[in-house]
């Protein structure tokens, strides 16, 4: 037995000698150069840097993760609908009112497509907005500070899935409901669906400036699914286009029942009609309640307010303004190509994709080639506005991008694959398997008038055996593909964060060199902030007890805080009195039934604690800040209710 | 047995070769390594100056850095005085009283031990001067490790400051 063991060894050894050596003799010897070019081409070297942003839906975690390409390197995850007690967002007194809603405190979400926001048809990198699904909910993020800054409540909408899209002046985010509900809600029979329930589809103008959010109107269309839009671009521009399901208007058994009619319909809206039509009166006024949170960046703040009233159209009343495009078989992605041409929709339970021609579309609309109509909405015929049909031979055709060469990237859900065809021609020039069941796909500024076309990431839903097993649950996998030549080249896989529904990308150069560093302290506009050590103290007003502290390397000033008594409500604002870049530091005290706090440098943070028992309590800085962190700490005294012990505080005294 | 376990650490030394692996002096048993790097590099540095960094003057000592060569008119400008008060307020007083040694030294009496270039070089890169000026890693060593912070100031605010340094 013994002997055994060492034979095991020595044999171990010259196994480990074989294959310690590189992989001249292990298995991947099989992929040769292939799969070392592949390597090459994702590498980036220590300390060197990504060629492009990518900006991935945290689906399901509320939030935007930031990844590098075409390494695959996830560099931060930014919080939107969901608290983070990483940063304390939505834990500290500051960005609570970010997740306000006319339901209250909603403290998550399912966060889906991002995109970025364009000067004629082109990204130019001031902010990226995603949705929120489930409460429906539009989020801007600022691409200097990449901090979430504004959120708006979508009234009248529920699963606000065909979002946020925007037009190609950032003109408008445009949202739209995949469920469709009565407006205004109200208590009715679920059967009585049919014919009563509306689908409200918003366009929230962004004031150029300061990107502001404000509820234009809302074109309140029959009661389908509205699943996926995108604006029209270069000479369709001025045009929205979404795909709709559940044309049968079903609402129980729906995959069964949402799937009887052999086409749905894409609708295009033409907004710039209806934008002039409600800048001369028309619409309608509706009572409504829906959150509007914005985060001010100089007083580090964030504030809720209520809105009480919504603009709505209906379509019927803005002739020439709304029409229906027949498209096969519950059409999920609806893509428009580079030149605003081509408006693809792509029929979930098809074999082919079906591409409508605006050209056509107008043509038609001008014939008046009307095939009957929706609830008072002229339905196009379908061959008056179909401009082809790719014949793929792949199952479950979802989405589509394009590379900016006149090529497009659908990808095949049930079939597992990216399928490259030529748009005129409908040729599939190549198709690539994808590991496993994709949904979206992303080409930087795929969606917009310039692609920068020489990578797509397919985002999957299921992993398997992509990487090593953790448990039941697993991340979600991506794979990015080389598309700069003729055939796809299978790259790299990298597991995402939640699940990455959308994605959105864009030149690292665009956003690097304005990327923010720090908050300046002198800027610091907050109601509590501690601009200088000499006005750190401490103030009681009753029950309540407000610390005015700062922080440096490595010391809180103050750190010594005595006269605290059990049932005090105690604030810790907490200002960073750094100015160098990269020097956050943390906060967080014994018992905090919130999350820490993060505070970058020049920034105020406030995080609420309420003693609960008597003693002497640390707090401490969680952020590694320098030699001294492990000394960054101090003490609070909490005395009993009725103690006369003064409140007094002090550092090195 | 014996010529098994021999075979195996054979194999075990051969990967190693093998592979290029730097070869390894192993000595047998546990023993810790007491000489210090550190207090060697504080013993030549106390070797020569036996006054402490806080207490020597360096008026000659430019420091390393942007700033070259400042010439300070006789008069105080007591404006500019003022606003590298208010500066100095904001960003300096977590670490540097006037009434005492701090986390940092006070810079009351510091014109008398630095050079206006010093002193400016000092507050605009900390890093770069406690790395490369051996009056500032001296004083780095002498507090207590606690490095100074750069507090991001432009040239500008930083020569208001040492206009203000000179009230003092």
């Amino acid at each position: 037995m013994k002997n055994y063991k060492h034979y095991v060894f020595a044999l171990l050894g010259v196994g480990l000698l074989l294959a310690g050596c590189g992989n001249q003799n292990g298995k991947s010897s099989s992929n040769g150069a292939l799969s070392s070019s592949a390597a090459e081409k994702v590498y980036v070297a220590p300390g060197e840097q990504d060629e492009y942003y990518a900006f991935l839906s945290g689906g399901y975690s509320g939030n935007l993760t930031v990844y590098g390409l075409p390494s695959g390197r996830m560099f931060k995850e930014i919080p939107v609908f969901s608290q983070f007690p990483t940063s304390g967002y939505g834990y500290s007194e500051e960005t609570k009112p970010m997740l306000n809603t006319s339901f209250g405190f909603v403290p998550w979400d399912d966060s889906h497509h991002p995109d970025i926001s364009q000067t004629n048809g082109e990204l130019d990198g001031r902010w990226i907005f995603i949705n929120g699904n489930n409460t429906p909910r539009i989020a801007r993020i600022s691409l200097s500070t990449f901090e979430t800054e504004e959120i708006i409540e979508v009234p009248n909408s529920a699963g606000n899935h065909s979002s946020s899209f925007i037009t190609e002046n950032t003109e408008y985010v445009v949202a739209g409901t995949r469920f469709s509900v009565p407006v205004p809600q109200r208590d009715m029979p679920i059967n009585e669906y049919k014919g009563n329930f509306k689908g409200a589809l918003s366009f929230i103008s962004v004031d150029p400036e300061h990107g502001h959010l404000d509820m234009k109107f809302q074109l309140l269309m029959p009661g389908f699914n509205y699943d996926l839009s995108h604006p029209g671009r270069g000479k369709s521009h001025g045009w929205f286009f979404f795909t709709t399901y559940n044309t049968e208007e079903a609402n129980s058994l729906m995959e069964v029942n949402s799937s009887q009619n052999d086409k749905d319909f894409i609708a295009a809206i033409n907004w710039k009609k209806i934008e002039e039509y409600v800048n001369n009166g028309g619409g309608t006024k509706m009572p409504a309640n829906y959150a509007h949170n914005v985060y001010d960046e100089h007083s580090h703040t964030a504030t809720s307010t209520m809105r009480k009233e919504v603009l709505t159209v209906d379509p019927t009343k803005v002739p020439g303004a709304v029409f229906f495009l027949p498209t096969p078989k519950s059409p999920h992605g609806c893509d428009v190509d580079p030149t605003g041409q081509y408006i693809i929709g792509n029929g979930k339970l098809s074999a082919d994709l079906t591409v409508h021609s605006f050209d056509k579309m107008i043509a038609a609309i001008e014939g008046e080639k009307f095939d009957g109509e929706a609830y008072g909405i002229p339905i196009l015929k379908f061959e008056d506005v179909l401009a082809g049909t790719v014949k793929s031979g792949g199952l479950g055709p979802l989405h589509t991008e394009f590379d900016g060469k006149g090529n497009a990237y659908t990808t095949f859900f049930i079939s597992s694959e990216v399928v490259k065809w030529k748009l005129g021609t409908w040729e599939v020039i190549d198709r690539k398997p994808t590991f496993y069941s994709v949904g979206h796909l992303m080409i930087p500024g795929g969606n917009s008038r310039k692609p920068f076309g020489k990578y797509v990431v397919a985002m999957n839903k299921i992993t398997k055996d992509r990487y090593l097993p953790t448990g039941p649950e697993m991340e979600h996998s991506a794979q990015i593909y080389d598309i700069s030549g003729e055939k796809m080249e299978l790259l790299y896989d990298f597991p995402t964060h939640g699940e990455p529904h959308y994605a959105a990308g864009c030149p690292a150069e665009l956003l690097a060199p304005k990327s923010k560093k720090i908050y300046r302290l002198t800027e610091n506009k907050h109601e509590f902030a501690t601009l200088t050590p000499n006005d750190a103290r401490v103030e009681r007003n009753g029950n309540e007890v407000h610390i005015y502290m700062s922080t440096i390397r490595s010391h809180f000033t103050p750190d010594n805080i005595e006269g605290i008594k059990v049932g005090d409500k105690v604030y810790f604002h907490i200002t960073n009195h750094e100015q160098d870049f990269d020097v956050p530091h943390g906060f967080s005290i014994i018992g905090q039934n919130t999350s820490e706090l993060l505070v970058m440098p020049g920034q105020t943070k406030t995080s609420i604690w309420e003693p609960k028992k008597v003693g002497v309590w640390p707090f401490y800085c969680t952020d590694f800040c320098s030699a001294l962190h492990q000394e960054m700490q101090g003490y609070v005294r909490v005395s009993p209710a009725n103690s006369n012990i003064e409140l007094s505080w002090s550092l090195g005294e | 047995m014996k010529i098994n376990i021999v075979l195996s650490a054979l194999m075990f030394s051969l990967l190693l070769v093998a592979c290029g692996g730097k070869e390894e002096k192993k000595k047998d048993g546990f023993s810790v390594d007491r000489t210090k790097s550190t207090e060697k590099t504080v013993e030549t540095s106390t070797a020569t100056d036996e006054v402490p960094a806080s207490q020597r003057v360096t008026l000659d000592e430019k420091g390393v850095g942007q700033i070259k060569s400042i010439t300070l008119d006789p008069e105080i400008d007591m404006e500019m005085a003022n606003a590298g008060e208010a500066i100095y307020n904001t960003n300096c007083t977590a670490c540097h009283k006037l009434d005492k040694r701090f986390i940092g030294p006070s810079p009351r009496g510091i014109m008398k031990r630095r050079s206006p270039e010093w002193i400016m070089n000092m507050i605009l890169d900390p890093k770069l001067m406690t790395e490369q000026d051996r009056c500032a890693k001296d004083l780095l060593i002498e507090f207590n490790g606690a490095a100074m912070a750069n507090q991001n100031l432009t040239v500008e605010e930083t020569r208001s400051i040492l206009e203000y340094f000179r009230t003092l």
